[in-house]
């Protein structure tokens, strides 16, 4: 058994990963930290792991020896405290932002200021395995990427990589379970519920690793709240370099995805669930991507949707790390969700 | 086994196919006639034609 603890775990993203990670077949999860809650049970915070689990939190300074550690800490926190983490454990899985960009400028630009370490950023393999899934194999640092960010490339990816897309405008609608566990005006019930809110039309963090993941010169980003608790559905504007037929799209994303086990392509012509929706993907990994093309122009309308917590962070580290230790790609994500829900 | 017409997903085919008879892809929900036996053809089935007012 692999010996893992999560830095980080009484916020929403590192729930989701003991959850998941207390159901692997190959895992032991050790110890699981948060300063807040040190001393409490995950369960006082997590009510789903009631009888799953008596772990306690404790404090970051009390983590012992592991043999991989998932930090699910704040912004900076990661960054400031990695060769702290590196001593403690042979292979760190990071669901920060952090490491997530591979050149310093690009940090910079988008984070606000310097990067503390910069030599790591490249050690880091960004982790959506449907990118990078050779060089997951054996890696022993890995950041993976922000749920918007691996919404919007996964469902871009076939396009771009077929060298087809001139120019990508992508909106995500998003829900609340991505602003974390703390309290703040904006998510105040009388203020958040039943909002539709642009709360990023532009400048939002995720186009950095968009951009360098895809390689496309042309990229706009908008982010929307909706009145939804997890999940993301991105619908991607693409201006193509030509007029695409229906079979042609079906080839290429099939090309993109075929054997993948956590991407299914829903383009549906009969039935209410044509398009991808993520109501239906809660607590699971998967992603669903579609397509459909405006016959009148040269626009693609490239569609995603997952669940924020899972495929967008947990989910995706967990696969990740199945990956690094030459585990079943689909040990302990085998959920297929709920329907109706 | 052939490939829908409408996605170029794999269809599978009965031991006895019958001319006419209706399928639907797997992939992308179309449903598909058998136009002809050798070699199997597939098609778009027609649907229910109204005008809805329009």
């Amino acid at each position: 058994m692999i010996r893992a603890s999560i830095a980080g775990a009484s916020g929403y993203a590192g729930g989701e990963l003991l959850r998941l990670l207390l159901g692997h077949p190959e895992v032991e999860v050790a110890e699981i930290t948060s300063e807040r809650l040190a001393g409490k049970f995950a369960h006082g915070v997590h009510p789903n792991l009631r009888g799953a689990t008596r772990l306690q939190f404790r404090g970051l300074d009390e983590l012992s020896g592991c043999d991989v550690l998932f930090v699910c800490l704040p912004h900076g926190e990661s960054s400031r405290r990695v060769e702290d983490f590196r001593r403690i454990a042979g292979r760190i899985v990071d669901l920060g932002a952090d490491f997530r960009l591979r050149d310093p400028a690009a940090y910079e630009r988008w984070y606000g200021g310097p990067h503390p370490c910069p030599g790591l950023l490249g050690r880091f393999v960004y982790g959506i395995p449907e990118l990078n899934r050779e060089a997951l194999r054996g890696a022993d640092l890995v950041a993976c990427a922000g749920c918007n960010a691996t919404a919007a490339i996964l469902a871009l990816k076939p396009l771009a990589a077929a060298g087809v897309v001139e120019s990508a405008v992508i909106e995500v609608l998003v829900g609340s379970s991505e602003a974390g566990n703390r309290g703040t005006a904006a998510s105040h019930h009388p203020e958040r519920s039943g909002a539709a809110r642009a709360f990023k039309p532009t400048g939002h963090r995720h186009l950095g690793e968009i951009a360098e993941a895809l390689g496309v010169r042309e990229l706009h980003f908008s982010a929307t709240s909706i009145e939804m608790v997890r999940g993301v559905l991105a619908t991607c504007h693409v201006f193509a370099d030509r007029a695409l037929e229906d079979r042609e799209l079906w080839r290429i994303y099939r090309d993109a995805y075929a054997g993948e086990p956590f991407v299914r392509i829903v383009k549906g012509r009969s039935g209410i669930h044509r398009y991808p929706e993520p109501g239906i993907l809660a607590g699971t990994n998967y992603c669903d991507v579609g397509f459909e093309r405006d016959p009148e122009t040269k626009r693609v309308v490239a569609m995603s949707a997952l669940d924020n917590l899972t495929k967008g962070a947990a989910g995706q580290a967990v696969h990740a790390f199945n990956l690094m230790s030459g585990f079943r790609e689909t040990a302990g994500l085998e959920f297929t969700g709920l329907h109706p829900i | 086994m052939t490939n829908c017409p409408v996605c170029g997903g794999a269809v599978e085919i009965s031991d006895d196919p019958v001319e006419g008879e209706l399928l639907e892809c797997p992939e992308c929900g179309s449903e598909l006639e058998i136009l002809g036996l050798d070699p199997i053809a597939l098609g778009e089935a027609p649907t229910a034609e109204e005008d809805w007012g329009e």
